[in-house]
């Protein structure tokens, strides 16, 4: 491959941000990494993400691709020589975007709620989040990895959230090692 | 009428073999329609089955146990849902004719955006239309008409989303045209006139058949639209 230029428009804590950065460290990837301030937004983000502002950004050679789903599957299609991330079959790769998919809509929106909200939603919010976590749990089973012995791009979906775990235990009251009935 | 409701199983030549497909659906969605118009733009013969969406089925709860929802396509016993992950689905899996996606990593990578995109904004702001009213849906309407402006923005000058291709941007977000009659009326306003090549763009897929023998009649979707108001008192 030619020499390619590669940017992250970043946010440290952010886990979209972190998936992105796993794909890239997976496939062995160099990149500039740039770090933005969610309360000052650079006009460089403003021009590569002008629909929603937001991190994080991959700029290749130029070009904005944003979304972190939609940048770790292009990452892998790019970048296809090593560590492929998905499946090979469409129905692995349909599986594999369905649980990512439940990440991205359920996990975060809930966990949010876990230190945003007070009282009885604080409440429902405590008891969905541990459904969702354990519905995971359930579909990782015995296998090292969601998509059996390699890790691939349901891992990665997944795991930036371990960063937040003290976070959620703390809001949500909860002991993760305790109420989990199977290391995860 | 643009809907199959054969209850008759037929069998699907496939590249791969003979198949069995049956999808799960309810005729007004417009997410079950865009699994509609990628199976009929890839010629494949499948079962319909009719929901019941009030009184779900065992099926449906045992094929979609996380959501519960419609549409849900059964391949060889194996169910796969999410109206996106299914289209992508059966686009890779019939490989062999009228892709649906862009062969280039990167305009493949703004199709999934300009999908998501829809997924994300679409379908909840115009929700708002028909569940709000006074301020609060003209808030909306205003909403929903710089969503359109958005994307009728990237398609531009071009025949479609991505370029010269109908494909999978293009099947995200036409199924709500059949819509557009009932938001207009319940928000009293025009989309044609705010967003005239979006309509232009839109008709421009109507002339495809998979996408004209899919999508309902809007007064009809708008007819089924008055009565299940008025059942669930919205």
């Amino acid at each position: 491959m030619a020499k390619q230029e590669i940017i992250l428009l970043d946010v440290w804590a952010n886990m979209y941000s972190m998936k992105v950065k796993i794909a890239l460290a997976e496939k062995g990837i160099p990149y500039e990494c740039k770090c933005e301030d969610v309360n000052n937004k650079s006009q460089f983000l403003l021009d590569m993400n002008p629909v929603y502002k937001k991190v994080p950004v991959l700029i290749h050679n130029g070009k904005p691709i944003c979304e972190s789903s939609i940048i770790v599957e292009y990452i892998d299609e790019v970048w296809n020589d090593k560590a492929p991330l998905f499946p090979s079959d469409p129905c692995g790769k349909a599986h594999a975007r369905f649980w990512a998919d439940f990440i991205n809509k359920k996990l975060y929106q809930i966990g949010r709620k876990l230190y945003t909200t007070k009282g009885e939603e604080h409440e429902a919010a405590r008891i969905e989040f541990m459904d969702c976590l354990k519905l995971l749990e359930g579909e990782l089973g015995d296998k090292p990895y969601f998509a059996g012995e390699s890790f691939g791009y349901l891992d990665l979906s997944l795991i930036p959230f371990y960063s937040w775990f003290q976070v959620y235990e703390t809001y949500g009251n909860y002991n993760f090692d305790l109420t989990m009935s199977a290391p995860s | 009428m643009a809907i199959a409701q054969t209850q008759n199983i037929t069998t699907c030549r496939s590249n791969g073999g003979g198949s069995e497909v049956v999808l799960l659906d309810f005729w007004p969605s417009m997410f079950g329609m865009r699994v509609r118009i990628a199976l009929a733009e890839k010629g494949i013969e499948y079962e319909y089955k009719e929901q019941d969406l009030a009184n779900k089925s065992p099926l449906l709860l045992e094929m979609n146990p996380i959501h519960k929802k419609i549409p849900v396509l059964i391949h060889n016993g194996k169910p796969i849902n999410e109206s996106c992950i299914i289209v992508q689905y059966i686009d890779e899996t019939w490989n062999d004719k009228s892709p649906l996606m862009p062969s280039d990593p990167y305009v493949r990578a703004q199709a999934r955006f300009w999908a998501d995109y829809v997924d994300k904004k679409v379908y909840e702001t115009s929700k708002k239309i028909w569940t709000l009213k006074g301020e609060e849906q003209e808030k909306a309407k205003k909403e929903f008409i710089e969503i359109l402006k958005v994307m009728e923005g990237q398609i531009g000058e071009k025949p479609y989303f991505m370029g010269e291709s109908f494909g999978y941007a293009d099947i995200a977000l036409v199924t709500f045209y059949s819509w557009f009659y009932t938001f207009e009326t319940l928000g009293n306003f025009s989309i044609e006139k705010e967003c005239p090549k979006l309509i232009a763009w839109a008709k421009r897929c109507m002339q495809r058949e998979s996408v004209s023998k899919t999508l309902p009649d809007s007064k009809k979707i708008y007819d089924f639209f008055i009565e299940m108001k008025t059942k669930l008192d919205l």
